[in-house]
């Protein structure tokens, strides 16, 4: 059968026998709902839930973008100053180590009192845990040039402008991408895990709040629905990270690169 | 440069390119990687340095480059005096072992990009690219990109670079080390070609006794531990050589001589350790 096809394909099918074997089990079994709701009970939540799981969809998605894109421009920046030179790194990179292993919900509470607005909180929380892969997987990426073409770049007497633009960013992209994927996940983990402790309510109420909700009120229908939203965002935003890195390295990168057999 | 003749043509000495006097060079950890060569490369020689790993040729090549200092002695450049490798119009370009192309870049920009790190416009610049894919045989694959070459093309598109600037000297530390030897030997057929067409004066680096013969007008034998110059054997066959030339009893004859010498040197230095 065709490649491409069975890559699609293949998933595909799996979940559908995954999903109907859960529908059976649960049918037989006749597990009550307020323990495991089958697909189509989940299914109704969602349609009858909608309003009030998207509104709340969209609050986590603005704190998950939100952290995302914080974490991208600091940890580059951060990486950049870092390369400028092995002083730098080596007095701060211990530091930079700190913000990975520090459990979030460790901080959490104090970052939501020292910041006042509650979204604003949640942000910098998700922010943290999503730092850390952009900052070393740039570095890694900024220092894994070849020497070969570093000593070319000298002999033709580049600037270092020259060398960074020309040499450095361009073999960092591959690692830099590969940082972005991480990324990108841990700040959809870091926006749920930092509202779960804050357990902000009302308007800003966001996907994790619905889960601790419905989990108070038995509605497991529900939690299974807001679940299921989680789960979608954060393999959508796994594929937009891979759709990315192939628009920006498919002509030359070997991950990326389609080999023919 | 366009007046002066090749050395085998006996016209009055052409300019000294590159004067090395005794330089040497210990490395921190107490190495002597070449003891004090002496060393004069005139416009349009073709200078090979041969010898086994060890002797010092890439070191005395890099010397040559300005990539390394001696630890004493002096190098000079087209008698400008010493020191004076920028001088305008005198430009030296090293051709690596590997081809060290931008992975991420087409030929075109590969060839480029000297130009483009000197600030030449695009538009001459790209004029100047294509006559040097030219002269490697290269032109259609300026929209390639080095992957999709082979490893004898992408060695073609490191030499196109370095032709692009037009240089006075050209520094080869064993570029065809990694090809294979029918590709190898088509590359020496055409970069033989090259220097004569050009009127280009090179130093190249390698541990082939038979590139060495087939290549250069002279030939600086080299030994190692510790590294140093055994002899100056010069090739007296005329240009242009062709294939031909490999099957002589000229050529057989140089090749006994340099692997004696060579064998002789290694032994001795076998009984110093």
């Amino acid at each position: 059968m065709n490649e491409r096809l069975m890559k699609w394909a293949a998933p595909i099918g799996v979940g559908l026998v995954v999903l109907i074997l859960w529908h059976v089990l649960v049918k037989a079994f006749d597990v009550p709902k307020f323990l495991v709701p089958g697909p189509l009970v989940v299914l109704d939540a969602l349609i009858a839930d909608w309003g009030l799981l998207f509104n709340s969809l969209l609050v986590t998605l603005k704190i998950t973008f939100g952290a995302f894109l914080l974490a991208v421009v600091i940890g580059t920046i951060v990486a950049f100053l870092f390369v400028q030179s092995r002083w730098v790194e080596m007095s701060l990179f211990p530091y930079a180590v700190l913000l990975q292993v520090t459990p979030i919900v460790a901080i959490a509470p104090l970052i939501i009192i020292w910041v006042k607005q509650p979204t604003l909180a949640l942000t910098v929380c998700a922010t943290i845990i999503a730092l850390f892969p952009i900052i070393s997987n740039t570095i890694l990426g900024l220092r894994s040039v070849n020497p070969g073409l570093i000593n070319l770049f000298r002999m033709n007497k580049a600037t270092r402008w020259q060398t960074l633009t020309q040499l450095r960013i361009p073999s960092a992209a591959p690692y830099f991408f590969g940082g972005l994927r991480i990324s990108s996940g841990l700040a959809l983990i870091g926006a749920v895990v930092a509202e779960f402790v804050a357990g902000t309510g009302g308007t800003g109420a966001g996907l994790a709040y619905q889960i601790l909700q419905a989990g108070y009120q038995i509605n497991i229908p529900r939690l299974f629905a807001a679940l299921l939203m989680i789960t979608v965002t954060g393999v959508l935003l796994f594929l937009l990270m891979v759709f990315l890195s192939r628009l920006a390295l498919a002509s030359w990168h070997e991950s990326e690169v389609v080999h023919e057999t | 440069m366009s007046a002066i003749a090749t050395p085998t043509a006996g016209a009055a000495a052409p300019e000294v390119v590159v004067d090395v006097r005794g330089a040497d060079k210990v490395f921190a950890n107490g190495t002597r990687a070449l003891l004090p060569v002496d060393l004069a490369i005139r416009a349009g020689e073709f200078v090979t340095l041969l010898g086994p790993s060890g002797c010092g040729k890439s070191t005395l090549l890099k010397m040559i480059a300005n990539l390394l200092t001696p630890s004493s002695g002096q190098l000079g450049w087209w008698r400008g005096g010493f020191d004076h490798v920028g001088e305008p119009g005198k430009k030296l370009v090293m051709v690596f072992q590997d081809a060290t192309l931008m992975p991420w870049a087409r030929v075109q920009r590969n060839v480029r990009l000297p130009l483009d790190l000197a600030g030449v416009p695009r538009a001459g610049a790209d004029a100047r690219v294509a006559d040097a894919l030219a002269l490697v045989g290269l032109t259609g694959f300026e929209t390639n990109y080095p992957r999709q070459l082979s490893g004898g093309m992408q060695m073609r598109v490191s030499i196109a670079r370095a032709l692009v600037t037009e240089p006075n000297l050209l520094l080869m530390d064993e570029p065809f080390g990694a090809l294979d030897e029918i590709t190898r030997n088509k590359l020496d057929a055409d970069i033989i070609q090259l220097w004569w067409k050009k009127k280009l004066t090179v130093v190249f680096v390698t541990h082939s006794i038979y590139e060495a013969i087939f290549l250069s007008t002279r030939i600086v034998v080299m030994a190692a531990r510790p590294g140093r110059v055994l002899k100056e054997v010069a090739i007296d066959e005329p240009h242009p050589r062709t294939e031909a030339f490999r099957v002589t009893q000229r050529f057989a004859a140089y090749a006994k001589e340099l692997s004696e010498l060579l064998a002789e040197a290694s032994a001795k230095g076998a009984t110093d350790l």
